[in-house]
């Protein structure tokens, strides 16, 4: 990773932000006592979809051009994106430019084996899909781990770029893959209600919304787990140093690939919530942007930190489509066209105003803290 | 694959690789200064190239001269070219300072974690190039027809035109001139004792923040040039002309060895060559995709690229 | 505390940003469904902002045009036009269309406008029985997936790529044939068509990036002059058009250049030169609009300050439609949908008249010949044969 050094002594802020003291307030809990708060967030996150109802509050929230409910939907699966992508340059510290490519292997896998116009004519239902479409995405992050692992910080980013790319080109030029035709009638996740209209159909996001949470909460969870366990500790050696942690006896390659393996199964997971929803696959999604747009979601919502990861990842997909249906104050003219360029304006304030990230992982700014002092004194 | 294709071609695809790949290593310049002081991915960069074929073309524009217009004599093309030039150098090296000043030094004020810059990077590189996609509607700027293309090689079926040769050869020299510059002059010391290392230099004196804006000065003129090279070659410019070309010049920095002046000239030249092969041979949908293999395949027997990295110690 | 002051207004200034975003809003969902011809909204869908925009706005102008032509003899604000701007993308295109269906006022769509989006959106418009008509996206399939809203108001891939051919065989007698495309739905689509068509004499193919993804077209360029073709087709948009064009004038080759309706916009002429750029031959699945079209495109003009392009023209006609369906006292989307299965209109750009999967009727199928002029404007040449 690269290392950028201040000689001048930095005259570090107090850190007294508040959602600190709402942290230490928080985990000074009894553990029943944040159950209940636990419980009662998700419970209101199930209940989003419903916002539009509340009264004053709720039609300041929910966006306008785009349906609330897909806007949910939409967020749920970049919030998937970011906390895998998460792993990878959070825990592990290593710079991925081209996450969105495990996120296509997902979605292409689920495509071929699923779609009428795959080649293989399997014609899988969607559940059936799932574990087989993690499994190769897992098997890609394995693929492109292994070559790339000796190189380091930007290097290994190029690297991940690169991968991304190979990904997306081949699927505009494989003919297999269909390009820009793309896969219809992909199926959607099974179910159907008493009177036997699907549960997942086409017209409300919701259900998919719902699955979509689901899924984030049970990563999330696996995540949260793995980060305190063994496999945790050893990534937090590598980030902070390699060599270091080499010596201490921790195998760097093993958990570097771990780091890439579960980033991508997580990343392929994505992709296959997606490929349910959409019913429609091409390969005009897959594109840089996208891959670049989700890492500046892990960075600016606190690299190194889940909730930070998540709050990043729905702020990324949140913001663009919150400023559609905007009208500006003078001219009352639609601002559709700057939607971006507010977009990126509120990337550069929210960076220069919290350059750890909106939710700073705690351990992070320590150890910046403590990087900071080394450097300090002069 | 198409192998007698390729043989066939092999002449032409090479020299329009090297005219492509001349492009590129003036574009890598700007990654590589930056990179090899700061240790940071200017992405904002492309948006710097870009700007720079924008001023061109309204400079070209403040003459009269639109893409319709006819190929005026060989004198006022050569001071049309010049004023180009200037006028691309200007901005570049302008705009280049400028996301310095507003996304990166208040950053570096903070201490901020090296990711962070990267982040603003995009957004500034977001900012710009939404800002000109809005004023321009989105539309291509066409170029006049200043050099009327001619054959001055001829080997074979290799051909070489003017204004491929007019490209290799500026970037040539300009990689020269820079070369010097960082080498030989009192200030390319100070670059190169930043980049070696920065708090020793701070300590011996030099003035760490006016390199850092002179290192981005250097590859905004650099991208400057290309940016004039760039729209004489392509015939028009957009909004997010940078972007792609940005990929392939990052890639071609990465490849010489990041922080490696001539790592990049290198780098630039052999990306240019095999995605021109790599598009004879398998169909230029391809071409990408071979140059992003080759540089797998390079970096993995040479983990920091052909050349090695290191701006402090290019003169070894 | 200066840190803290600065913390603070940044705060301030994110809050602020949400804030005013969220004040101004333009809600403005009144509920006043009246019965008569006003009060209903005809919806736009395509891509406004992206990489792809200049299409998606050319649609969106003729569309808005015919609407405010309408709303000029029936009262301003009569009918309202909403925009739905799915940016191009597939990806973003089901939460656009579900946000569209739940406008209860919205009577039919113009749009989507590319193949790739329609597939992602077209369910949910048939799931919700919304007739749309759609001025752009070409790709045979759409038609096949038994969606009952689905017109379009074009001629297909199928019916386009043969014409080119045999223009390319009959008219320009050339032997050596070069074909490229842009890997979309519609380019690709195309170029197949024409291969197919002209079979041994095309002397060598090539796949480029999509617009936007590539503008350095050397290899490409390089791989036409040295297959001494002396006609090169490309499937593809205006803008990688001409920026072929003018890279293979830059390089010397003197052939003819040919292109699909997506190339039929002053947009080629703009990207190649009007030098490099005459000469070029264009395709319109439609009667040349300057043949039938009356003020089209002097009102066109007029009011947006530019040239109608590609599919504006269409896409006027299809708004036209559906004001000539609320005129006929059709204000529900059913009987909207009904009056398109009868429907036999006269527009500007052409005659239409759907068949029972929502093509264009086969008689009404007319495949023109555009030769680019000097001045860099596609002029009527002939009609040609597309079989």
């Amino acid at each position: 990773m690269t290392t950028l050094q201040e000689p001048t002594p930095v005259e570090t802020p107090p850190r007294k932000a508040r959602s600190f003291q709402l942290r230490g307030w928080f985990s000074q809990l009894p553990w029943p006592a944040r159950l209940v708060i636990i419980l009662a967030v998700l419970a209101c996150g199930y209940l989003l979809p419903y916002l539009g109802d509340v009264p004053v509050i709720g039609p300041q929230i929910i966006t306008q051009g785009i349906d609330w409910p897909s806007a949910l939907f939409n967020m749920s699966y970049y919030v998937l994106l970011a906390v895998g992508l998460n792993v990878v340059v959070g825990f592990a510290g290593m710079l991925d430019l081209g996450y969105v490519g495990f996120f296509a292997v997902g979605t292409y896998t689920v495509a071929l084996l699923c779609s009428s116009d795959s080649v293989l004519h399997t014609g899988w239902p969607w559940l059936a899909a799932v574990p087989i479409a993690i499994a190769v995405a897992m098997v890609s992050g394995l693929i492109l781990g292994w070559p790339t692992l000796r190189l380091r910080g930007d290097y290994l980013a190029i690297v991940t770029l690169g991968f991304a790319e190979i990904i997306r080109i081949t699927a505009d030029s494989a003919n297999f893959l269909r390009g820009n035709r793309g896969f219809t009638d992909v199926p959607h996740p099974p179910g159907s209600h008493s009177d036997g209209s699907p549960i997942f159909g086409v017209v409300d996001a919701t259900p998919y919304f719902w699955l979509g949470l689901t899924v984030v909460i049970i990563a999330v969870l696996a995540l949260r787990n793995l980060d305190r366990s063994r496999v945790g500790r050893s990534w937090l050696a590598i980030r902070e140093d390699e060599e270091a942690a080499e010596l201490m006896g921790v195998r760097t390659i093993k958990y570097k690939l771990w780091a890439f393996a579960i980033g991508a199964a997580v990343g392929g997971l994505g992709g296959v919530m997606f490929a349910g929803e959409q019913g429609f696959v091409n390969s005009a999604t897959f594109v840089l942007q996208f891959s670049i747009l989700v890492l500046g979601g892990v960075v600016m919502g606190g690299s190194g930190n889940i909730p930070g990861a998540i709050l990043g990842g729905a702020l990324i997909s949140y913001i663009p489509d919150r400023l559609r249906g905007i009208n500006d104050p003078i001219f009352h003219t639609d601002l559709y066209q700057f939607r971006f360029l507010l977009f990126g304006l509120a990337i550069i304030i929210i960076m220069i105003f919290r350059p750890q990230g909106l939710i700073p992982s705690r351990r992070r700014s320590m150890e910046l803290k403590d990087r900071a002092k080394e450097v300090a004194p002069q | 694959m198409n192998f007698s294709g390729l043989i066939h071609n092999l002449g032409p695809l090479t020299i329009t690789g090297l005219a492509q790949g001349a492009i590129y290593a003036l574009f890598a310049l700007g990654y590589t200064l930056v990179y090899g002081v700061l240790r940071l991915i200017n992405f904002a960069h492309s948006e710097v190239f870009m700007m720079g074929t924008y001023a061109t073309l309204i400079t070209w524009g403040f003459f009269g001269l639109n893409q319709n217009s006819a190929t005026p004599g060989l004198g006022s093309v050569l001071g049309y070219l010049v004023l180009g030039l200037i006028a691309a150098i200007i901005m570049s090296g302008v705009t280049a300072v400028v996301i310095e000043f507003v996304a990166y030094r208040p950053l570096r004020r903070r201490n901020a974690p090296p990711l962070a810059f990267l982040i603003t990077a995009i957004g500034a590189s977001t900012v710009i190039s939404e800002a000109v996609g809005v004023a321009t509607h989105r539309n291509l700027r066409g170029v006049p027809p200043l050099i009327k293309p001619a054959t001055v090689v001829h080997i074979g079926n290799t051909t070489i035109t003017n204004l491929q040769l007019l490209i290799i050869l500026l970037a040539l020299v300009m990689m020269a001139v820079l070369d010097v510059f960082i080498n030989r002059t009192r200030l390319g010391r100070g670059v190169r004792a930043v980049a070696q290392n920065p708090d020793g230099a701070a300590l011996m004196g030099v003035n760490k923040n006016r390199v850092i804006s002179l290192v981005f000065l250097l590859g905004g003129l650099m991208a400057g040039i290309a940016a004039v090279m760039y729209v004489l070659k392509i015939g028009d410019t957009r909004y997010d002309a940078g972007f792609n070309l940005g990929i392939s010049a990052f890639t071609a920095a990465v490849l010489g060895g990041i922080g490696n002046l001539r790592g990049a000239l290198l780098g630039g030249l052999v990306l240019g060559v095999a995605e021109n092969w790599g598009a004879g041979l398998f169909g230029t949908e391809w071409h990408q995709v071979v140059s992003f293999v080759l540089l797998i395949v390079i970096l993995m027997f040479r983990p920091t690229g052909l050349l090695g990295e290191s701006l402090g110690r290019a003169r070894a | 505390m200066r840190q803290g002051l600065v913390r603070a207004l940044g705060g301030v200034a994110v809050l602020a940003l949400v804030a005013g975003a969220a004040a101004c809003n333009s809600t403005s969902k009144t509920s006043s469904s009246s019965s008569g011809k006003c009060g209903h909204d005809i919806a736009f869908f395509g891509a406004l902002t992206g990489s792809e925009a200049n299409l998606g706005v050319n649609i969106e102008q003729g569309a808005e045009l015919a609407i405010d032509q309408y709303n000029q003899k029936n009262g301003a604000n009569c009918i309202k036009i909403d925009k739905f701007d799915s940016q191009g993308s597939e990806q973003l295109a089901p939460g656009v269309a579900r946000n569209l269906v739940t406008n209860k006022k919205i009577l039919g769509i113009v749009g989507p406008a590319f193949s790739g989006e329609s597939a992602a959106a077209d369910p949910i418009f048939d799931q919700a029985a919304i007739p749309l008509i759609t001025p752009s996206a070409t790709n045979p399939t759409l038609a096949t997936k038994g969606w009952k809203v689905f017109h379009r108001a074009v001629a297909n891939d199928q019916a386009q790529g043969p014409a080119v051919a045999n223009y390319i065989t009959n008219v320009l007698k050339a032997q050596k044939v070069f074909v490229a495309d842009d890997q979309s739905a519609y380019g690709a689509g195309l170029a197949d068509q024409v291969k197919a068509k002209l079979g041994s004499s095309v002397v060598g193919t090539d796949k480029t990036g999509a617009d936007g993804q590539q503008t350095d077209f050397s290899a490409t360029v390089q791989k036409i002059v040295s297959s001494g073709a002396t006609a090169f087709f490309y499937g593809g948009y205006y803008t990688n058009s001409g920026l072929l064009r003018k890279q293979l004038t830059q390089a010397g080759w003197k052939g003819t250049q040919l292109g699909g309706d997506g190339v039929n916009d002053p947009g080629y002429a703009k990207a190649a030169g009007n030098a490099a750029a005459a000469g070029s031959v264009v395709t319109l699945p439609a009667q040349p609009a300057t043949k039938a079209s009356g003020d089209f495109v002097s009102q066109y003009k007029a009011k947006w300050g530019v040239d109608a392009g590609t599919y504006s023209d269409v896409a006027y006609d299809a708004a036209n439609m559906f004001l000539q369906g609320i005129d006929a006292g059709n204000t529900t989307t059913a009987k909207m949908n009904t009056y398109l299965s009868t429907v036999n209109y006269q527009g500007v750009a052409n005659s239409y008249k759907f068949t029972s999967t929502g093509e264009l009727d086969p008689s009404l199928l007319k495949i023109w010949a555009f030769k680019v002029d000097a001045n860099g404007v596609p002029q009527p040449d002939q009609e040609v044969p597309s079989s």
